[in-house]
């Protein structure tokens, strides 16, 4: 009879030990929540009317609602009549949008494109664009450094990481004014070690909306040669900042002027409202098309073992939209109206806060442009402004412009002003 | 001085310069039987029916907007893609242990795949896991598992050159013989194999391309999958709607987790989510609508079977015709593989020195492995292409 019991509790422990390995993912940890899809996943949940979205980094029109371009629309119905085939695109891309996409940023008559010293492959987005760019370097440019301002887009740092690349930071928003830390963004780039990596916001910057102006950025392209740094723009809002697609490319064509060879991520999620189509590009400025032949074949040899080759319809409509002339003149309508919007909310919450009896001092508000805001609240008056009145953003102060409307706007300045006063 | 100076001129990938060869090639008789694509017997790309049913139908619908999708893709997909896979029925479904991960193409499933394995699978962070992909297979594999940081990718037998089939006996010695915990890249297996695998703890990783495609039938061509998972397996799944959809250029993919439960599914999908934030943040939306749009909807469901019937039966057609007439020519060797092999692909038992051969003086475009895309031949083209091996294997050694 022992021998029997023993021999069943033999049999059971191994049993229970081949059910507690038997799960390949047993090690596998619960990964963190993201923290703007709290945000949202909260305001969700909220059954207050006046509930406010400001976490959200799209762009929505004054009824609060997505907002598909018309120029978008219309281009979609050309392409559809054309009845095309939907044969793999090269690993590079959609050659019409790789040479628009590229002329956009740079300007049609840039030596850089006349010289074929650029090489441009159409990306996944942003995003896409950046991964790109960060295996490229950390394959050739290792074991260099990336620096990035503080703060940046927190997706910024795990895609570098993930591409194996080390992170560190230089100066750039200054809390105590709302503004760009001009002096400590100097200070801090005269010590980055050469040939490192920097990270520039070409315009609207994210989550600050912080820009630096002309004539800072012409110090900081200065000080970067000086130091003999490798630039990485990222241009996710170009014609979304200012509404004009010229001045917020300038600094970018301003480094290249000053002989910068630099690298480059566009995105068309915001100022085309492509978001879910996935359209961007990444930009290698070389010394010469030689070079650049070189530098593209590398790319491909990248994105080939990542997704062969990229989707082909968001492409498709931004290549139609930027090479026919009056969907061209009809989008830069709307990109401009787009950034109006927002401008006219900066306006009005500011103007809200006044006649709120609001005695700080709001300017920054309408002093950064683009689709965020630093606030400057702090962490427990953001609480109180969503646990009072249901008004959702991210705990650094950020909000999103673009979920601001002219029917919410008195009810945010009635908010801010209550958690702030 | 530049940065870049020391940036090597990479080789072109090889199937996309036979393309561009192609192209260039003036002679009116060139065929074309490199890249894996389907083609009409007037060898024209083929835009499925449905497919533009279904795009005429998302264009028409005023209410979809061009938001951001979820990180791990359209909901509606990720489920109608679980079921295309493992049938309606499958009980892992309905024990809610079975996720996805919408993706770029079967490519961006396997690196999504690759990723995730090489940080959680074998311990954490273990790169030292050897992968075995079959000899031959598709180059980008073993691009795909080394740059996910994979340091040991192997070969298992699988093709035979003498008997051109499968060489099974060498097939299950590497599995038997594989290091535990080994990492298999499977097209298609068998019960034997799965005994081993059990045994031997080896994951298994499907890179299903072509269901439906092969056989005509999405049932038969997902039996070595299902088979798989009603024996317990927890694994991976690369699906690519490329080929059976024609959606080539929207990149539309989705990588099946089936897990031991949903407990482990789910910590296993939020990582997946870090590694898809940080290769594309979410996934396109235009190929996944259509193809949710699609296998939803019982009628379209219907019609699209009936599609890729359409293909699939073009392709054994031309897999009978070749066969025949390289019979008929008496051209020395056997062309039973031809019909035995399934699915896009060929591969003729051509030797490098013959290959060339068909492409200079034939003009006809073909890997150098050997390996053909039966879709690039047609009833027009057949005739010479079939002339072009007897020649080959004839006039070449």
């Amino acid at each position: 009879l022992f021998f029997i019991i023993v021999f069943h509790v033999i049999h059971i422990t191994i049993h229970l030990t081949w059910c507690f390995c038997s799960s390949w993912w047993g090690g596998v940890q619960m990964g963190p929540p993201d923290p703007i899809l709290g945000v949202s996943e909260a305001y969700k949940r909220d059954t207050n009317p006046k509930k406010m979205n400001l976490g959200v980094g799209a762009y929505r029109d004054d009824q609060g609602k997505p907002f598909v371009l018309s120029c978008v629309r219309k281009a979609e119905a050309v392409i559809t009549a054309k009845q095309m085939d939907k044969e793999y695109l090269a690993i590079g891309g959609l050659g019409e949008f790789t040479k628009s996409c590229a002329q956009l940023a740079l300007g049609n008559d840039n030596e850089v494109l006349k010289s074929g010293r650029n090489i441009t492959v159409q990306t996944i987005s942003g995003t896409g664009s950046l991964r790109i760019g960060a295996n490229f370097l950390s394959r050739f440019h290792g074991p260099r450094d990336v620096y990035l301002p503080k703060p940046s887009w927190g997706n910024h740092t795990p895609i570098f990481r993930d591409a194996g690349m080390q992170l560190k930071a230089y100066r750039y928003y200054d809390p105590s004014t709302c503004g760009f830390d001009f002096k400590g963004a100097l200070d801090d780039i005269s010590k980055i070690p050469e040939q490192s990596v920097i990270m520039l916001h070409a315009c609207a910057h994210n989550p600050t909306g912080v820009d630096p102006r002309p004539e800072q950025w012409k110090e900081i392209s200065d000080i970067v040669k000086k130091r003999n740094l490798l630039v990485f723009f990222d241009m996710a809002y170009q014609g979304f900042a200012s509404g004009d697609i010229d001045r917020d490319a300038w600094a970018v064509r301003y480094f290249i002027e000053q002989g910068h060879n630099i690298l480059l991520s566009q995105s068309f999620a915001k100022n085309m409202g492509l978001y879910g189509e996935r359209v961007g590009g990444f930009t290698v400025v070389c010394n010469d098309a030689e070079e650049a032949k070189r530098v593209e074949s590398q790319l491909k040899i990248l994105i080939r073992p990542i997704y062969s080759n990229p989707p082909m319809n968001g492409a498709r409509i931004a290549a139609t939209i930027l090479n026919t002339p009056d969907l061209r003149s009809l989008w830069l309508e709307e990109v401009h109206g787009m950034a109006n919007r927002i401008i006219k909310m900066r306006e009005e919450l500011v103007a809200g806060l006044k006649k709120e009896g609001s005695t700080h001092n709001w300017q920054h508000v309408t002093d950064q442009i683009g689709m965020f805001c630093f606030t400057g609240l702090k962490p427990e008056q953001v609480e109180r402004l969503t646990k009072e009145f249901s008004v959702y953003m991210t705990k650094d102060g950020r909000i999103s412009m673009a979920g601001v409307t002219s029917g919410n706007v008195g009810y945010l300045a009635n908010g801010i002003h209550a958690v702030t006063k | 001085m530049s940065i870049f100076s020391d940036v090597p001129l990479a080789p072109p990938v090889a199937v996309f310069k036979l393309t561009a060869d192609f192209r260039e090639d003036s002679n009116p008789q060139k065929v074309n039987l490199g890249v894996g694509a389907y083609r009409t017997d007037d060898c024209q790309p083929w835009v499925l029916p449905v497919v533009k049913k279904v795009e005429r139908m998302i264009v028409e619908d005023g209410s979809l907007n061009h938001e951001y999708l979820p990180i791990l893709g359209l909901p509606e997909f990720r489920s109608a893609s679980a079921k295309v896979a493992l049938g309606e029925d499958s009980p892992a479904i309905k024990d809610n242990r079975v996720g996805g991960v919408q993706a770029l193409g079967g490519t961006g499933a396997l690196r999504i795949g690759a990723e995730f394995l090489r940080r959680w699978y074998n311990g954490v962070n273990n790169t030292a896991t050897p992968v075995y992909v079959s000899a031959p297979t598709w180059e980008n594999h073993n691009s795909v598992f080394t740059d996910a940081g994979f340091k040991d990718i192997r070969p298992y037998h699988y093709w035979d050159a003498a008997n051109r089939g499968l060489d099974l006996a060498g097939l299950l010695d590497d599995l038997e013989k594989a290091p535990e915990h080994s990492i298999f890249l499977l097209h298609a297996c068998w019960k034997k194999i799965a005994e081993i695998m059990k045994r031997r703890n080896l994951f298994a990783f499907f890179d299903s391309a072509y269901q439906g495609f092969a056989s005509g039938n999405l049932e038969k061509d997902a039996w070595a999958i299902r088979y798989f998972v009603s024996e317990g397996f927890e694994l991976f799944i690369a699906q690519s709607y490329s080929k059976n959809f024609g959606l080539y250029n929207e990149r539309v993919g989705n990588l099946t987790v089936v897990a031991q439960d949903s407990e482990n599914l789910s910590r296993t999908l939020s990582q997946m989510e870090k590694i898809v934030r940080t290769t594309w943040s979410n996934p396109p939306s235009q190929g996944a609508r259509i193809v949710s749009k699609t296998l939803n909807c019982p009628e379209l469901f219907a019609e699209w079977k009936g599609n890729v019937k359409t293909m699939a039966d073009r392709v054994l057609l031309m897999r009978d015709q070749l066969k025949s007439k390289l019979q008929d020519l008496g051209t020395p060797g056997t062309w039973d593989h031809i019909t035995q092999q399934i699915g896009m692909f060929s591969f003729t038992g051509l030797n490098p020195k013959q290959v060339e051969y068909m492409i200079k003086e034939k003009h006809v475009y073909l890997m150098a492995s050997g390996r053909i895309n039966m879709c690039g031949l047609t009833t027009k083209n057949i005739d010479y292409v079939a002339q072009s091996i007897h020649d080959a294997v004839t006039k070449v050694q």
